[in-house]
């Protein structure tokens, strides 16, 4: 076997978490980016911004803050420990909540172009129809969004596949809990393990390089469906 | 006519003075920047200091960073790069021998040395990763000397290096953690926090080298900087940190 046991681990670990996150963030980035879509609100701008952020803001001070804040003095530990769940930090779930925020804007802005591209004359269609708003919007918005849902869930599953500056912060770097794949390698890295690294980051190569030519072989199609 | 002067004059010193690139150990930070500003008043060299991980240095300096010294946080670094001809020969030395600490930020939190570990009240207890950092190895060999290894496996967790795990430690997400008595050891005393020194018999000595790297060789202020690191003055400034020779 080209890969150790532990980085076989480290890879399954890594797919969970990204699959986790992707679902969580599809459930609550679908009416966040429903909402920036269709609103005239003067929050519109502000709450735009604040789901950009993780794209500016360094994930050393993402990662830093989230510490702090999961932390025994932090809102969120405070939180958690009165729901007697203990502290997040160097633990799989905290790792998903970081990732959540990590990943928001890669779900939450192709979702709210591809709202946008839709516009507001199929839903008033749909409405004479006498479809209620929520059925209007499985009925036809999911279908005409399609390729958008396609892309926010590939972008946001790839993301959090290679962070990795957030979960060096709050990880704690425990096998099964908080080692995925980009730990793994940088620990090879650091300990001049340097074939391991090189194994583990072909894998990762290969990986990034299909999910991008996944993505980019969607694109033709995605215009198709936009301009009907 | 005043700028000319200016710049006659910085010409002019530039003759003499130079700047050198220096990676450093993170657990040497504070005492470094101690030593550097008394070097550059003693000699009128600038350096430039990066300091991060030993492990990370030794990759950019195989692929030609130009740093003229390492100051690592262990010594087998150094030899390494010795041994791959990418140093000065002759030039290696111990500048320091790092002592671990048991360090709480809670001031109450360790009052009987080891015993601490023994009761095993706490969820968290911090070390750097033992595969990578000097201070993480000395930390499992000092668990594995006072037979708590197994007891307090589960409670583990790792930072990259001896900074993250004192970031685990002081923002309370751990309750307690080995990391460098330099990083918590002020004016000859621990700062804050609750600690208990760990006796240098409970695990190998830490031997701290520096060496002149192949992009520093016969470079006069990277002889200059080597040689003051072993000058009595510069000790002193090492041994308030809570090195040893």
């Amino acid at each position: 076997m080209l890969l150790t046991a532990d980085d076989l681990q480290a890879i399954g670990l890594t797919l969970r978490l990204a699959g986790i996150v992707t679902l969580i963030l599809l459930i609550i980035g679908t009416p966040i980016a429903w909402w920036l879509a269709r609103t005239h609100h003067w929050l519109k701008g502000p709450i735009g911004a604040v789901v950009a952020l993780p794209l500016v803001l360094p994930p050393s001070v993402l990662g830093f803050y989230l510490l702090l804040a999961m932390g025994p003095h932090g809102f969120i530990g405070q939180f958690t420990q009165m729901l007697n769940i203990g502290l997040l930090p160097f633990t799989f779930w905290g790792l998903v909540i970081a990732s959540v925020f990590y990943s928001l804007p890669f779900m939450v802005q192709p979702l709210q172009t591809a709202f946008e591209t839709i516009g507001e004359r199929p839903l008033e269609v749909a409405a004479t129809l006498r479809a209620s708003p929520l059925d209007a919007f499985f009925t036809v918005v999911v279908p005409l969004a399609l390729p958008g849902f396609l892309t926010a869930m590939i972008l946001t599953f790839a993301h959090t596949v290679g962070e990795f500056g957030v979960v060096l912060m709050i990880g704690g770097n425990l096998p099964e809990e908080t080692r995925v794949v980009s730990v793994q390698i940088y620990d090879h890295v650091e300990a001049m393990e340097y074939a391991d690294a090189h194994r583990l980051s072909a894998v990762m190569l290969l990986f990034s390089f299909m999910v991008l030519l996944v993505l980019y072989a969607w694109r033709p199609n995605n215009k198709k469906v936009a301009a009907i | 006519m005043r700028f000319l002067f200016a710049v006659l004059f910085v010409f002019s010193t530039a003759a003499q003075a130079e700047t050198i690139q220096v990676a450093v150990a993170a657990n040497f930070t504070a005492p470094m920047n101690r030593i550097i500003e008394n070097f550059t008043r003693a000699t009128g060299h600038t350096v430039k200091t990066a300091f991060g991980a030993t492990g990370k240095f030794y990759a950019q300096i195989k692929n030609g960073a130009p740093f003229d010294i390492l100051l690592a946080a262990d010594n087998e670094t150094p030899a390494k790069l010795e041994a791959e001809e990418l140093t000065q020969a002759g030039s290696r030395f111990t500048y320091a021998i790092g002592t671990l600490v048991l360090w709480s930020a809670d001031a109450t939190f360790i009052t009987d040395g080891a015993e601490v570990l023994n009761r095993n009240q706490f969820n968290k207890l911090a070390i750097a990763n033992p595969k990578t950092a000097p201070y993480g190895a000395a930390a499992l060999q000092v668990m594995k000397q006072l037979q708590v290894e197994q007891l307090l496996a589960p409670k583990l967790v790792q930072g990259e290096s001896i900074t993250q795990a004192y970031q685990f430690i002081s923002s309370g997400n751990a309750e307690l953690g080995f990391i460098a008595l330099s990083q918590v050891f002020k004016e000859g005393k621990v700062a804050n926090g609750s600690a208990w020194i760990v006796p240098a018999e409970l695990h190998n000595p830490i031997r701290q080298d520096a060496v002149i790297l192949k992009h520093g060789k016969d470079n006069a202020a990277a002889m200059a900087l080597m040689e003051y690191l072993q000058s009595e003055s510069a000790r002193a400034i090492i041994r308030e940190y809570g090195y040893q020779f």
